[in-house]
């Protein structure tokens, strides 16, 4: 078993970097013509984006202007009113992907012990018992997780809570990840460790990962692209590449690269609030 | 802070209960007749229970219970389900469920002695009628009320209709389905009792304290309304110790 995850992490480690160079830049998402509205409200009126794939995308706007949205949408939980998202050519209902939720004590099944949990999306893909089993001790093997996956979610803290979450969301191996605001219920000494955590599994996974997030040196600092939109009827404001290498660290927020991007998206989003 | 000692705190209620009892008694504040001392009544209430008449009556009794609550269960937690797990569905029932769930049901005894005749069947079947529509009303609450973020993940993770209905909103209701299960037994309780008043009853515990007032054996009263007090307790608990051991989320 061990070799096969040391297996599964040099394909997927790999994965992104030959994608890129065999397709170009080939987008993983592509959204097109998306229009979606609240009673009165127009949230995206024939919105186009393209989401690049193997990247971690964090989505950054003003209060409201339908960052959450976006990727509700993209992930099927609200339907769409006009428009057409399809990933890699393909609809919705043809692949897998994995959703976080911000409020993970909601989330979670608190009658399901913490493997049971992380292994639920197998049962209902009718994977046999066994073979759930033998995936998800894989995972917990791979990201390293210490957590006891006997307790119950009640019994673990926050941050352990989402980590199974995510884990949750990664057990299908999913083409795309999506985690709306993961870390935002959590205090900022834990939210710090989740960040390391989301990291690492990014880059064990090189998953296509879509991250909404409502603090800027989060979003910026996890992010190989930062959708930046504008309030509602959402347009990209910018959509900003940020390349520093991985693993990034707490030197990284001082980069002056980090600074500068950072002020960059700052000073759109405060364009985009006055407007 | 917990002391040690705070575990043995409801036991002084009891004591000064019976102390005041002694102290009624001793100075003769009610009739001696009518208040008999609380050694009195506790030898009778022995004498009953092992092997006489008020032990056999209590067995009647939480038969009865017992049988009506499993009817109610049986009928209301399947039903509850149906309905809560559509909002329209309950709303168009919720009128009907409420009106007589705000009937007395006692105000039914006439009405199910001339279907069932007098017996068993009237008590048992108005107490289920009772406690149908506690339990129909918590389960329905329930599911209703199931977090809409547990039912999203489920469905987000590809969950089919009926898989969320029977792997989230089912446990999800567990727990007010517990707080309508322990509501319903102490209503089928009220009404097995009074059930067991009238209406031509010959045992069960109502009886055994109509009975013993009627021919003024007082211990033998007090001693059967205790041993009442002590069956709903003790159902309560029953109740509570099978959600604490299945519904261990409940609360958390």
């Amino acid at each position: 078993m061990e070799r096969q995850a040391a297996a599964v992490r040099t394909t997927s480690a790999r994965q992104p970097a030959d994608v890129a160079s065999q397709d170009g830049d080939r987008p993983h998402v592509t959204i097109r013509d998306l229009s979606k509205r609240f009673g009165d409200a127009v949230i995206y009126d024939r919105f186009d984006l393209d989401i690049p794939r193997g990247k971690l995308i964090s989505i950054f706007g003003p209060n409201g202007c339908g960052k959450s949205t976006l990727i509700n949408l993209i992930a099927g939980l609200i339907p769409l009113d006009e428009g057409e998202i399809l990933f890699d050519g393909q609809r919705l209902d043809e692949i897998k992907f994995g959703y976080v939720f911000q409020n993970y004590r909601e989330a979670l099944f608190p009658w399901l012990r913490a493997f049971d949990n992380v292994a639920y999306p197998l049962k209902l893909m009718n994977v046999p018992r066994a073979e759930r089993r033998a995936r998800t001790e894989r995972l917990v093997a791979h990201l390293g997780v210490k957590i006891d996956m006997n307790r119950y979610p009640y019994e673990l803290s926050g941050g352990q809570q989402q980590l199974i979450s995510i884990m949750r969301a990664l057990v299908v191996e999913p083409e795309i990840l999506f985690l709306d605001e993961p870390f935002s219920a959590l205090d900022y000494e834990m939210t710090l460790f989740m960040r390391e955590q989301l990291q690492r599994i990014f880059m064990e996974t090189g998953t296509t990962t879509v991250l909404v997030s409502h603090d800027l040196e989060e979003a910026v600092y996890l992010a190989d692209r930062i959708l930046l939109l504008s309030r509602h009827p959402a347009t990209v404001a910018d959509f900003v590449h940020f390349d520093i290498a991985r693993p990034r660290s707490d030197e990284t927020l001082s980069d002056p690269e980090f600074v500068s991007i950072k002020a960059h998206c700052l000073e759109i989003f405060q364009r985009e609030v006055r407007k | 802070m917990m002391s040690r000692a705070d575990p043995f705190l409801p036991i002084i209620g009891v004591i000064g209960l019976i102390i005041l009892w002694y102290l009624a008694v001793w100075y003769q504040v009610v009739d001696p007749v009518l208040l008999p001392s609380p050694t009195a009544t506790f030898a009778a209430m022995w004498k009953g229970m092992a092997g006489g008449k008020l032990g056999y009556d209590f067995v009647i009794t939480v038969w009865r219970t017992a049988l009506s609550i499993a009817i109610a269960a049986v009928i209301a937690i399947p039903l509850g389900i149906v309905l809560g797990s559509s909002e329209r569905l309950y709303r168009s029932v919720e009128f009907v469920v409420d009106f007589f769930r705000s009937t007395p049901a006692s105000a039914m005894f006439p009405l199910f002695l001339v279907l069932f005749g007098v017996g068993d069947k009237t008590k048992i079947s108005v107490a289920a009628f009772g406690a149908v529509l506690v339990i129909l009303f918590n389960v329905a609450y329930g599911v209703m009320n199931a977090r809409k973020t547990r039912l999203l993940a489920a469905k987000v993770m590809g969950a089919s209709r009926l898989r969320v209905l029977v792997d989230v909103m089912l446990l999800e209701s567990l727990p007010q389905t517990f707080v309508g299960l322990r509501n319903g037994v102490s209503l089928a309780l009220v009404i097995i009792v009074v059930a067991e008043m009238f209406i031509g009853s010959v045992d069960g515990l109502g009886h055994r304290v109509f009975e013993a007032q009627q021919l003024f054996e007082m211990p033998d009263m007090y001693a059967a309304i205790f041993a009442a007090g002590a069956l709903g307790y003790g159902l309560n608990l029953f109740f509570l110790l099978i959600e604490r051991r299945f519904v261990h989320w409940s609360g958390k």
